[in-house]
């Protein structure tokens, strides 16, 4: 049987998310036939220049793979160097990154919640909007994003790419006494973090489940940023080590789009706040597991718009966790350990703000990378958003493209797409156009 | 309506980390007067409307590195009455310039399974290499401080004041003992223009150059002082070329030490 009717939807640019991309969606006599990310983003091919640099500038280089989450690039890059080096950083040095990661989810999170996605669960297009009807709530949002970002300045002398990280530990760690000059900011942050779990639980939330497989790493003393084991809510549980066993970046013929899958069935999963929130639960710090408890929410769940919900929480336990830090906090003479020039191959993953990210390098008796893998949590989750949108679309085929596009957008913001971190996404088009 | 005497600002995207747009979103303090003063009409990371133009005000994040962002771009000028460009990518074609000293095609080869579906210039350029720009802010990220200057010289219609000078001058003034001079590290502020705070040598390290080349700098001699303090050539050569690398004063002095005899 020949298509009669083609009607082609198409979304030029994704708004509210970083980066750039479209959606291109195509029915045939009006049974979806297509539904694809259109990434133009240019890639940047930072995997291949990172080749024959020293494996100290590789922090540095890779934080600008995303001006929105810096931190998560260089602590997947450090920990995966010291690992082929050999080197462990001191239990001061792993609290300290602890806490600035804590400062980064709070950035990101401020900013998903506030800027990027209420908009959308008040059927406004802009934090501008929202600011005129709603302005203390987005004043609010604008001081709980500043002050992560000032967290991340005086541990790393800037929010945007910081300076301090350096592999086994800091170029400079600061005294006991900054850190406590700026708890009353993290206690107000704490508070303000509340409020937001309290307002994100009780947004009108569209109904939406799917079958997720859910990924995240996992540690049982904390709930894991830097180090632990890959669970996933289908019972893996791997070393890190493992990772590219396990999951695999395909390049699809239709698409020039890579997306990471399960490498024994093909499946997609999904990474980010929703992910580690239904995993590590009993990790989390007891305010934000009331939080969470206190949301009307059924954890683990299944609703992709829970993942605001889910960001909320772990605002509030980044602000925990970083006043636990700053009060137990105590300097040491040295900020690093020595990292000794050998040869040696490592990974890590650690958990960026948008979900799981994965680093591995091998460097040669120069000190010099001679490969770099990055797996970002955006490549990850691609494949899990063309999913819900092939499920979405089916059920509203009745309203107008304008409609579609709008709702699509929205399903796609629940995944805090990062599309300048997912150096692997090209322009594509499907076959035959 | 208010808005008509507004000016329009627009805030585009090339190849990129969105970090220099973020910088805007991260004037928390002043975001909501900027949008009262000027109307926000394309700005992709912040709001669903757009406006095809023209701009009074376009700020451009990113460098060349496509025929299609080329094309763009050249569309961009045509809309904008004053365009600005914001970062190291867009000013000197960024950390993803290393490739212009490299072969592009294995690039695509390392880092893509099928190298032929990848569409890319081989070279990654500034913005001011295709079209007139009418103002440069530099930085690797920019400084919320000189884009909130730049926006608002710009709404009083004076002349933006950013400095010119090296990052040693605001190294001094902020009392730091020189990370070159007594350590004998590694340092790139004195040939840096002035915008960071200094903030890499007040963390105990050497400037790594992400504001570019300052006015006039004598790289040659830095050069010179650094192999005397025992930094070796390729060090100095891959700090040349990193995050502004493609600065013409930056890349022809990595160049002229790489060809020195020893």
């Amino acid at each position: 049987m020949t298509t009669r009717t083609i009607r082609s939807i198409r979304l030029e640019a994704l708004t509210r998310v970083e980066g750039e991309g479209g959606l291109l969606i195509e029915l045939h006599d009006g049974q979806l036939q297509n539904v694809a990310l259109d990434i133009y983003e240019p890639p940047r091919f930072f995997e291949a220049f990172l080749r024959g640099r020293s494996f100290r500038e590789v922090p540095d280089i890779t934080a600008r793979i995303c001006g929105i989450c810096p931190v998560a690039y260089q602590m997947s890059s450090v920990h995966a160097i010291e690992s082929a080096l050999d080197v462990s950083p001191t239990p001061e040095v792993r609290a300290l990154r602890r806490l600035l990661y804590c400062a980064e989810w709070i950035e990101s999170h401020a900013l998903h919640i506030y800027m990027l996605q209420a908009p959308d669960l008040y059927g406004l297009e802009s934090v501008v909007a929202l600011a005129a009807q709603q302005p203390d709530l987005v004043r609010q949002g604008l001081k709980l994003k500043k002050i992560g970002n000032e967290l991340m300045a005086l541990l790393g002398g800037r929010a945007v790419h910081p300076v301090s990280v350096c592999a086994g530990g800091f170029y400079k760690v600061p005294t006991p006494s900054e850190l406590q000059a700026f708890r009353e900011k993290v206690e107000w942050a704490l508070t303000a973090s509340l409020e937001t779990a309290k307002f994100a639980s009780a947004l009108p939330l569209p109904d939406f489940r799917a079958e997720y497989e859910f990924v995240a790493l996992s540690h049982p003393n904390e709930y894991a940023m830097n180090e632990g084991r890959i669970v996933s809510s289908a019972g893996l549980d791997i070393a890190v080590e493992d990772y590219e066993q396990t999951f695999t970046e395909q390049q699809v013929p239709h698409s020039t789009a890579l997306h990471s899958v399960r490498s024994d069935r093909g499946t997609s999963y999904m990474v980010g706040p929703l992910a580690r929130v239904n995993l590590n639960f009993k990790q989390l710090m007891p305010l934000a597991r009331d939080a969470a408890e206190n949301s009307g929410i059924t954890w683990p769940s299944f609703n992709p718009y829970v993942g605001i919900v889910a960001r909320a929480i772990e605002l509030v336990h980044a602000c925990e966790e970083s006043l636990q830090i700053i009060n137990s906090y105590q300097q040491q003479a040295k900020a690093n350990v020595e990292c000794p020039v050998r040869a040696g191959e490592g990974c890590a993953a650690t958990e960026a703000p948008r979900g799981l990210l994965y680093h591995r390098y091998r460097i040669n008796e120069k000190g010099l990378v001679e490969f770099a893998k990055i797996v970002p949590p955006t490549a990850q989750n691609y494949r899990r958003m063309e999913d819900d949108l092939r499920l979405l679309i089916p059920k509203i085929l009745k309203m107008t493209d304008e409609e579609i596009v709008a709702r699509c957008e929205q399903l796609v913001r629940n995944y805090d797409p990062c599309i300048s971190c997912s150096t692997h996404f090209l322009k594509l088009q499907f076959k035959g156009q | 309506m208010a808005n008509e005497t507004k000016p329009r600002l627009a805030v585009y995207k090339l190849a990129s980390c969105d970090g220099c747009q973020l910088q805007i979103l991260n004037l928390e303090d002043e975001l909501l007067d900027i949008v009262g003063a000027v109307e926000v009409v394309y700005f992709l990371e912040a709001r669903s409307q757009t406006s095809d133009g023209p701009y009074d005000i376009t700020l451009v994040e990113g460098s060349v590195t496509t025929t299609h962002d080329l094309e763009r771009l050249r569309d961009l000028r045509r809309k904008s009455q004053t365009l600005i460009t914001i970062g190291a990518c867009a000013s000197a074609g960024g950390i993803q310039a290393i490739r212009n000293m490299q072969d592009v095609e294995e690039y695509k080869r390392a880092v893509y399974a099928n190298p032929a579906y990848i569409q890319t210039l081989t070279q990654s350029t500034p913005v001011a290499a295709h079209v007139n720009v009418d103002f440069a802010i530099n930085g690797c990220p920019i400084s919320k401080e000189q884009l909130l200057e730049v926006i608002t010289s710009l709404l009083i219609g004076r002349v933006p004041q950013l400095p010119t000078y090296s990052v040693c001058v605001e190294c001094k003034r902020k009392g730091n003992v020189c990370v070159l001079v007594a350590s004998g590290m590694a340092c790139l502020g004195p040939v840096t223009q002035a915008g960071c705070g200094a903030v890499c040598p007040s963390f105990n390290r050497g400037c790594f150059g992400c504001y570019g080349p300052m006015e006039s700098p004598n790289t040659d001699s830095l050069c010179q002082a650094l192999l005397t303090k025992g930094v070796s050539r390729a060090e100095i050569v891959r700090m040349l070329n990193g995050f502004t690398g493609w600065a013409e004063e930056f890349h022809s002095a990595a160049e002229r030490l790489e060809k020195a005899p020893l």
